[in-house]
């Protein structure tokens, strides 16, 4: 039996504990939010926050969660009341298909929790191992560049 | 296809001896850190039907401690730890430099040095870093631990010459005194995250009043099954002054050491001329 926050919440898994915590939060705890691209450790779609650092799902075997806090998307906003983050994407225009954008989301609320600077450079660096097929990441670096304005004057 | 999560028996030691002792029961059980290269094989239905024993409760393995002459790493720690430490930031910045080059941040975040140097890759980014600040390396065993020289910790491609059931407890780097003149990292590769290296090179150079090498120590990765020290060059270069000649000659005895190969990633030519280029810079001062 393994113990672990998940959004806050208390969740316990009784399955193998091999499996692949991206396997737990989609299909135990339906949390489909986070995505699977590669499955090998590439591409950061599947990107949550284990202890409030960036790591890939798809690497992680559930036990080595045990006890530890975990964050998805879901815990980012609801589609009724969206986080800043998630509010500066849709404006922007920093997601298309969606399938990076999950991942995307995660490692950028990780820059800016840690205070991460708003510059290109700095926000495209903190983004490199998340992988977008699609928006050419412009409008992804304004994205999270706006949010950081937005919550700076908070 | 991938492993199977229910044919897979986990045992998840608190404490070193426990863990050494569920390795003396079964050599062949392989220890997992971070994940970042074991999860990647297993996903890959590589691994199926091993025994996994997870080191991760082990927290002092991942402690990072300073003492008067030298600093202690545990296997545990992550890329991401050894990029915050003050100590390692201020003694160490070439293996910081290399650190924050392996894969990005969700890899750094988990990734362990310990399991870079198990995992043997001959493109291990942290290696010619190590091999030039020349750490010794403490293994365990439920039998009793040693000391190996970071150079005899590598036997050939995806090999230690760790013994089964043995593991890396922690590394001790050796404050340098002096500090060295000039320090060079240089990671070679297609894209600046998430790329496996074409050449990765670190170098120390301490030069001495008059201007002459007093001591050249300078390593190259991903151009030979394990990573190599440029032994020729550097014996070649000490106690001479770096003119246009010696530092040609220097270029020369490099391919003594190296033994680059055509793959998917580069060549074996463009890997030779990227080394020369690398140490040819390094020694001129650019
Ligand atoms: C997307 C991606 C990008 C990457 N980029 C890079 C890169 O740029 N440069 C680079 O060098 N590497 C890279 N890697 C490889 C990997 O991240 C590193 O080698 C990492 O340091 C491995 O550490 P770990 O703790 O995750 O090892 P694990 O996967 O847990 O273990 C690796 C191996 O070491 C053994 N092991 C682990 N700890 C110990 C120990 N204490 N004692 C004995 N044996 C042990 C395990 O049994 C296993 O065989 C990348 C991996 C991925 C998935
Ligand atoms: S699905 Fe995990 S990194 Fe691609
Ligand atoms: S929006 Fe499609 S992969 Fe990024």
């Amino acid at each position: 039996m393994i113990a672990f926050k998940v959004n806050g919440k208390k969740r316990v898994f009784k399955g193998a504990p091999f499996t692949r915590l991206i396997d737990v939060l989609r299909e135990h705890l339906r949390l489909t939010g986070t995505k699977e691209g590669c499955g090998e450790g590439e591409c950061g779609a599947c990107t949550v926050l284990l202890d409030g650092e960036p790591v890939n799902s798809c690497l992680v075997p559930v036990c080595q969660v045990e006890g530890r806090t975990v964050e998805t998307v879901e815990g980012l906003g609801s589609p009724e009341k969206l986080g800043v983050l998630q509010r500066c994407f849709l404006e922007r225009g920093g997601a298309q298909c969606g399938i990076c954008t999950p991942g995307m989301l995660m490692t950028a609320q990780a820059h800016l929790r840690r205070g991460g600077k708003s510059d290109d450079a700095s926000i495209r660096q903190a983004l490199a191992g998340n992988l977008c097929r699609c928006t050419g990441y412009r409008h992804i670096v304004e994205a999270v560049a706006e949010a950081a304005r937005a919550e700076g004057k908070r | 296809m991938r492993g199977d999560p229910g044919a897979t028996t986990v045992l998840r030691p608190a404490t070193p001896r426990q863990a050494l002792d569920a390795l003396r029961r079964e050599p062949r059980a392989l220890p997992l850190a971070g994940g970042t290269d074991l999860m990647v094989s297993w996903n890959a239905g590589l691994l199926g039907g091993r025994t996994v024993v997870d080191l991760s409760r082990l927290r002092s393995w991942a402690a990072i401690r300073s003492g008067r002459e030298s600093v202690v790493v545990g296997a545990l720690a992550t890329h991401a730890a050894l990029q915050e430490s003050a100590v390692v930031r201020r003694e160490f910045p070439l293996l910081v430099a290399a650190c924050a080059t392996i894969g990005a941040v969700q890899i750094q975040n988990r990734g362990t040095i310990g399991g870079n140097i198990a995992n043997a890759s001959p493109a291990g980014d942290t290696f010619p870093a190590l091999a030039v600040y020349e750490p010794l390396i403490q293994a365990v065993s439920a039998s009793g631990r040693r000391l190996i020289a970071f150079s005899e910790i590598f036997a050939g491609v995806k090999k230690t010459t760790l013994c089964p059931g043995e593991l890396i407890e922690s590394l001790e780097l050796p404050f340098l005194r002096p500090k060295p003149s000039r320090q060079l990292f240089r990671k070679v590769g297609t894209r600046a995250a998430q790329a496996i290296s074409k050449t990765v090179a670190a170098g120390l150079l301490w030069l001495d009043k008059k201007g002459t090498v007093a001591e050249l120590r300078f390593a190259l990765g991903s151009v030979a099954p394990t990573v190599r020290r440029l032994s020729a060059a550097e014996r070649f270069l000490a106690g001479k002054r770096l003119d246009a000649d010696s530092i040609a000659e220097a270029c020369r005895l490099l391919e003594k050491d190296i033994s680059p190969i055509d793959d998917i990633r580069s060549t074996r030519h463009y890997r030779l001329e990227v080394s020369k280029n690398l140490l040819r810079q390094f020694l001129e001062g650019r």
